[in-house]
């Protein structure tokens, strides 16, 4: 595929992805306003009136009709601010861009630790079907996923750190005597080895275990079910038939050209896999004290922060038309046979 | 390499590599100073106490950072843990005062050596702007200030740059207690105004995030959401210099989590515990757990009057003889307080709280409520706060059993924290709810302004009683010694025990728990940790 | 190497599916009750599966009234008990018996789940339906709503739902359905649409039956098969998304007796070691979704093997 129609393409995704980013901002503003808490009343602090609220109401601009206050707010998100968060004092926008590494970090090291275990079990299940190897991998991985993950976080929590001392305090992202690296790309781990830290690596890494174990056993099951049906198919299709038929070992057949073609709806599956996670993440975070966007948004939804929220949501949101884009981007470089469609 | 080897390589190898053995005890570094790791379950929104919108937890950083004129004593309880003295002043920034002789205005000196963290002198002009922008900027920092009646800017004058006086508008026992509270705090107002502007001459954006006090401890560092980092200022004046050389307050929701932590020994102090945790931390080794009585701060039920079975007396008695109080403070309240039920039938001083003289007798609230206009009971919601759920669900669910027995049917109504101040104590629109109002300033006529006096905030029941409102406006600012206060403030609380529109169930502990190696913890009202007195053993 | 393929009856992904194809004694129903034996034996898992769904089906109708104590009664003289013979799976902090509440939750569990997952599918597959049977401005309008459900996070949007509207199983049970839509709405657009002018479809309308009637009727009895098994994943879904929203407070209110409240209540007093209150209760949402999950492998298998995954 030229590099002129992948532009094309490009641009038509993102040009279809805007009514629904659309939709996200209303719904999430209506949603915001529908919640019970009152903001005005929250600024006004703890020994406010009656009469305090109400100043404050109208220094907020809540009581200005919703259709005013949905037009201020698209104004604002042209340019680009993202309102003042009222449970933290500090701006959204701000917020969310420090934020979002910690839960970026967290989930694709998941997600690394989870393909790492999926994929291989899912070959494995697939090149012995119906054998006490694949009943037991479908059992296992069906147990990963029938756990809430904040159970299984808690759990892991007395097991490795209370009763065995294995694993560190889940007190955050770094340990509390060590400073995270210099920022390059916000993930602690990344950066630090970047910098050539290898205290600080250690550090970050031994934090970042027992919630992305949490994580990774939740997304365990979908990825090894995609790997096992994936291979299942083209292990028996026509052109792996041929190969076998010309002579090739099994380890070519399976390596060289089974692996990578079964490869493509896994690449879609982890993609969904990942921005299910992202918002997931949010009962993890909160067990490890994970100063990632999903807690971020639990405290704000609970004490009504409407710019947090809305901030919030419009983020995953953009972040998921990207992420979906980015992986029809993928599909168009590994399969030449994808082209455009609606 | 075949599949098997494969998977093993990549499967369990990859987590057992990266489980540490690293880990950095806190304990190793008690050295001379050394520093203490404090976990906290809420979490700091402002460094700055006088911005609307800041919440309790950042006191933390009014009462560590910053200093004020004044301060309060410590002194010994019974069990031997420290307690502030809310009966001794003590000076922080002001070396000496004088009352004036007609009692309308005092006089601070303030100490000649004592410094802002830039180096420069703390002078009548910054105490003079920081008490100004605590009366103007409205919410609740404006409102403390009321309580002492420092209530306009007219009543400070900076006399010279050592010399402070307020004038009073009114005699009040309250208005020196009132300078030792966490909100008056002192400013460097020069380096504070560089950072004003038009929009915002008070500098509320600027020290929202970057303090400019005299304080103790320096702000090393703040990651919002995560922790505040304090090192000591070794120029403070205030007072002792602490022990401690550095500070970490780091911000974990999760209460067991906070609870493995202090028992494994990864943390030094964690306040404000959970009563069941502080009953069974208790009896860990190499864990102490302080609990002490907060002031003037009870657990009551509310009853409202506008809630028409309510305004009946003899409803209310029946309700307050029908809660299970004992087993209530066994399992809502783990025994970590001071019991409020079953007291004499005179009020006989003026201690405050005291028990009142209802204890559990269904037998009797079944006369009382067939003496009523309502024998045949009747269904009104129990009105909890989630946020407060811990003790309020469990007590919530043993109340609903008690007055089932005489007929009164009361679903529990679960309200999100975030709804809780608006509909309990702005609209006042529970019926039946349970509440936990405790007073910075221990009085109980502060108690009884706040909380029985129509239309006053914390007056969530409607409760309305002229007798009541004349006795504390008489007694709010009388000194203690005069005779006619003892005979007043007995008489309110005879009258807040015949009406009893709020049941008193218990006066809670504050409960923290720490190391065995940590000394000097003291309790203070504001029911923040003051990390100044700590040190590491 | 092919074997699984040969094992199958040769199908191809838009024919109607072998459960209508008639057998050697010619009824459906002996064909449909072989095929199922051929599975089972296949996979035993399915039978396990199977057998554990009937007896949490079971234990959801009658366990309620079979229970040896109230679900809602405190004692709290006996408070925090470990389990012993008079409470089998001890007491919590007011003194409830943990084992009358865990099977009361049973039904109260399995309700959200089948309540949520039953308005996601009636709903969801019929507009999907809708879609891709008429395609047009219908297809863009419904493609876009969905697309903009699926665009949240979904737990978030779930939170969000009950935070707003209130903590009412009703909310929670909407808040689960409207999470879960867009699966079905997709689902059943495209086997709709592949099937929209296949021979049997064309016949039925050249025989007269209305375009409705030929959805109806005709083409979305057979895109149902795939729609079981999304159905019973779904269930297991739902059952978690409820525990979730309870660990945030947004979930049931007390004292209800649910799974996810339970666990979450729990979940404070493993530390102090009093584990039973949050393991019973843990273990028993874990088998029930472990079950629902294993069911709709089983049923994939017996329904429409070549998706097997």
């Amino acid at each position: 595929m030229d590099t002129s129609s992948r532009l094309r393409m490009i641009l038509q995704r993102l040009l279809q992805a805007f009514p629904s980013i659309l939709g996200v901002i209303i719904v999430t503003f209506l949603l915001t306003r529908a919640l019970p808490g009152d903001p005005a009343a929250y600024f006004a602090g703890p020994a406010a009136s009656a009469a305090s609220i109400e100043e404050v109401r109208r220094n907020l601009g809540l009581d200005r009709s919703l259709a005013e206050q949905f037009w201020l707010y698209l104004g604002d998100l042209a340019r680009g601010e993202l309102g003042q968060s009222i449970s933290t004092g500090q701006p959204v926008l701000e917020e969310v861009a420090r934020r979002l590494p910690a839960s970026l970090e967290l989930t694709l090291i998941a997600l690394l630790l989870s393909c790492c275990i999926a994929i291989p079990l899912g070959v494995l299940a697939a090149t012995r079907p119906n054998s006490w190897v694949d009943q037991l991998c479908r059992f296992v991985v069906t147990a990963g996923v029938s756990l809430p993950t904040f159970f299984t976080g808690l759990l892991l929590v007395f097991v490795f750190y209370y009763v065995l001392g294995w694993a560190p305090a889940p007190m955050g992202r770094i340990d509390i005597f060590a400073l995270p690296p210099p920022h390059f790309t916000g993930f602690y781990t990344v950066d630090a080895l970047l910098a050539g830290d290898l205290e600080t690596f250690r550090a970050a890494a031994a934090q970042i275990v027992l919630p992305a174990v949490t994580l990774a056993l939740f997304t365990l099951a979908p990825l090894a079910r995609m790997t096992r049906a994936s291979m299942l198919q083209v292990l028996g299709s026509d052109f792996i038939r041929t190969a076998r038929a010309s002579g090739l070992n099994r380890r070519a057949v399976l390596g060289k050209y089974a692996f990578r073609n079964a490869m493509l709806p896994v690449v879609t599956t982890l993609g969904m896999v990942f921005s299910f996670s992202l918002g997931a993440n949010v009962l993890v975070e909160k067990v490890f004290a994970w100063p990632g966007i999903g807690s971020y948004a639990v405290e704000a939804l609970v004490v009504s922060d409407y710019a947090a929220v809305q901030g919030f949501v419009l983020t995953m949101a953009i972040l998921f038309v990207l992420l979906n884009l980015a992986i029809d981007i993928v599909y168009t470089m590994i399969d030449p046979r994808v082209g455009m469609e609606a | 390499m075949n599949r098997r080897d494969f998977l093993k390589s990549t499967g369990l190898v990859a987590g057992a590599s990266l489980l540490p053995i690293l880990k950095h005890l806190p304990a190793n570094a008690a050295a001379p100073g050394g520093t203490l790791v404090v976990i906290s379950g809420q979490t700091i929104n402002s460094l700055d106490i006088h911005r609307s919108g800041t919440n309790r937890a950042s006191y933390v950083v009014a009462v560590n950072a910053y200093d004020r004129l004044v301060g309060f004593g410590t002194k010994t309880m019974p069990d031997g843990s420290l307690s502030y003295d809310y009966e001794r002043i003590v000076p922080e920034l002001a070396e000496s005062w004088e009352l004036a002789e007609d009692g309308m205005s005092m006089t601070f000196k303030l100490k000649p050596e004592a410094t802002f963290w830039d180096g420069k002198p703390v002078r009548a002009q910054d105490v003079k702007w920081s008490f100004d922008r605590a009366v103007s900027v409205g919410g609740f920092p404006t409102v403390q200030m009321e309580a002492g009646s420092l209530e306009k800017p007219e009543q400070f004058e900076a006399v010279d740059d050592r010399t402070f006086k307020i004038h009073f508008l009114r005699k009040s026992k309250l208005t020196l207690p009132d300078l030792a509270v966490p909100v008056p705090i002192v400013i460097n107002s020069e380096e504070a105004k560089k950072h004003a502007t038009a929009d915002d001459p008070l500098a509320l954006e600027y020290l929202h995030r970057t303090p400019l006090g005299s304080g103790a401890f320096k702000i090393e560092r703040w990651d919002a959401g995560q922790q505040i980092v304090f090192s000591r200022n070794d120029d403070w004046k205030g007072g002792a210099l602490p022990a401690v050389e550095r500070v970490i307050v780091r911000e974990l929701p999760s209460q067991s989590t906070r609870r493995a932590l202090i028992e494994r020994g990864d943390a030094h102090v964690s306040p404000d515990l959970a009563a069941k945790d502080a009953k069974e931390m208790s009896a860990k080794p190499n864990v102490k757990v302080v609990g002490t009585p907060v002031e003037n701060c009870i657990y009551v039920v509310g009853l409202n009057f506008q809630f028409e079975p309510f305004k009946d007396k003899n409803v209310r008695h029946a309700v307050a003889h029908a809660i299970p109080y004992e087993e209530i403070f066994k399992n809502a309240g783990y025994e970590r307080g001071v019991p409020l039920w079953g007291g004499g039938p005179e009020v006989t001083d003026t201690a405050w709280p005291q028990p009142f003289r209802y204890s559990t007798d269904y037998d009797k609230a079944k006369e009382l409520m067939a003496m009523s206009g309502h024998k045949d009971g009747f269904e009104v919601p129990l009105s909890i706060s989630l946020d407060l759920a811990e003790w309020m669900e469990p007590a919530g669910l043993l109340i609903q059993e008690g007055l089932a027995r005489i007929n009164i049917k009361a679903p529990i109504e679960k309200i999100p924290g975030a709804n809780w101040r608006t509909a309990c104590l702005v609209e006042k629109r529970l019926p039946l709810h349970l509440e936990n109002f405790g007073g910075w300033l221990n009085y109980p006529c502060y108690y009884f302004f706040w909380a029985y006096v129509n239309g006053h905030l914390f007056n969530s029941s409607n409760y309305e009683n002229a007798e009541i409102e004349r006795l504390v406006e008489e007694t709010l600012h009388m000194p203690v010694e005069d005779p006619e206060y003892a005979p007043k403030i007995r008489r309110m609380i005879e009258i807040a025990q015949e009406d009893v529109p709020r049941i008193p169930l218990w006066q809670p502990y504050l409960d923290t728990a720490m190391r065995e190696n940590v000394e000097g913890y003291e309790y203070w009202f504001h029911r923040q940790l003051d990390v100044r007195p700590l040190k590491l053993t | 190497m092919a074997e699984p393929r040969a094992l199958m009856d040769p199908v191809t992904a838009n024919a109607p599916v072998v459960v209508s194809a008639p057998t050697a004694d010619g009824t459906r129903f002996g064909g449909m009750w072989r095929h199922f034996r051929h599975v089972v034996v296949q996979n035993p898992v399915t039978l396990v599966a199977f057998s554990l769904f009937l007896l949490i089906v079971a234990t959801a109708l009658v366990g309620p009234f079979l229970v040896p104590y109230d679900p809602l009664v405190t004692n709290s003289a006996a408070a925090l008990q470990p389990p012993s013979a008079a409470h089998w799976f001890g007491t919590d902090h007011v003194g409830r018996d943990v084992f009358s509440r865990v099977v009361v939750a049973t039904s109260l569990d399995l309700a959200i789940s089948v309540a949520a997952v039953a308005i996601s599918f009636v709903i969801g597959s019929a507009i999907g339906a809708l879609a891709g049977y008429f395609g047009g401005w219908t297809d863009r309008v419904v493609g876009r709503s969905v697309d903009t459900i699926m665009a949240f996070p979904l737990f978030v949007l779930a939170m969000g739902i009950v935070a707003a509207a209130g903590n009412t199983i009703e909310n929670v049970v909407y808040a689960t359905a409207i999470i879960n839509l867009p699966f079905y709405a997709r689902l059943a657009r495209a086997e709709v649409n592949v099937r929209r002018n296949a021979g049997f479809a064309q016949a039925a309308r050249l025989s007269g039956n209305s375009d409705l009637r030929v959805l109806a009727v005709h083409i979305f009895p057979n895109a149902l098969p795939p729609m079981m098994v999304q159905i019973s994943l779904n269930m297991g879904w739902a059952v978690l998304n409820a525990a979730g929203l309870s660990f945030i407070g947004l979930g049931v209110k007390p004292p209800t007796p649910e799974w996810g409240i339970m666990v979450a209540e729990g979940a404070n007093f493993i530390v102090s070691g009093e584990w039973w209150l949050a393991f019973f209760p843990g273990a028993a949402l874990m088998l029930a979704v472990f079950t629902f999950n294993l069911l709709g492998d089983g049923l994939r298998d017996i329904v429409d093997p070549q998706r097997r995954t």
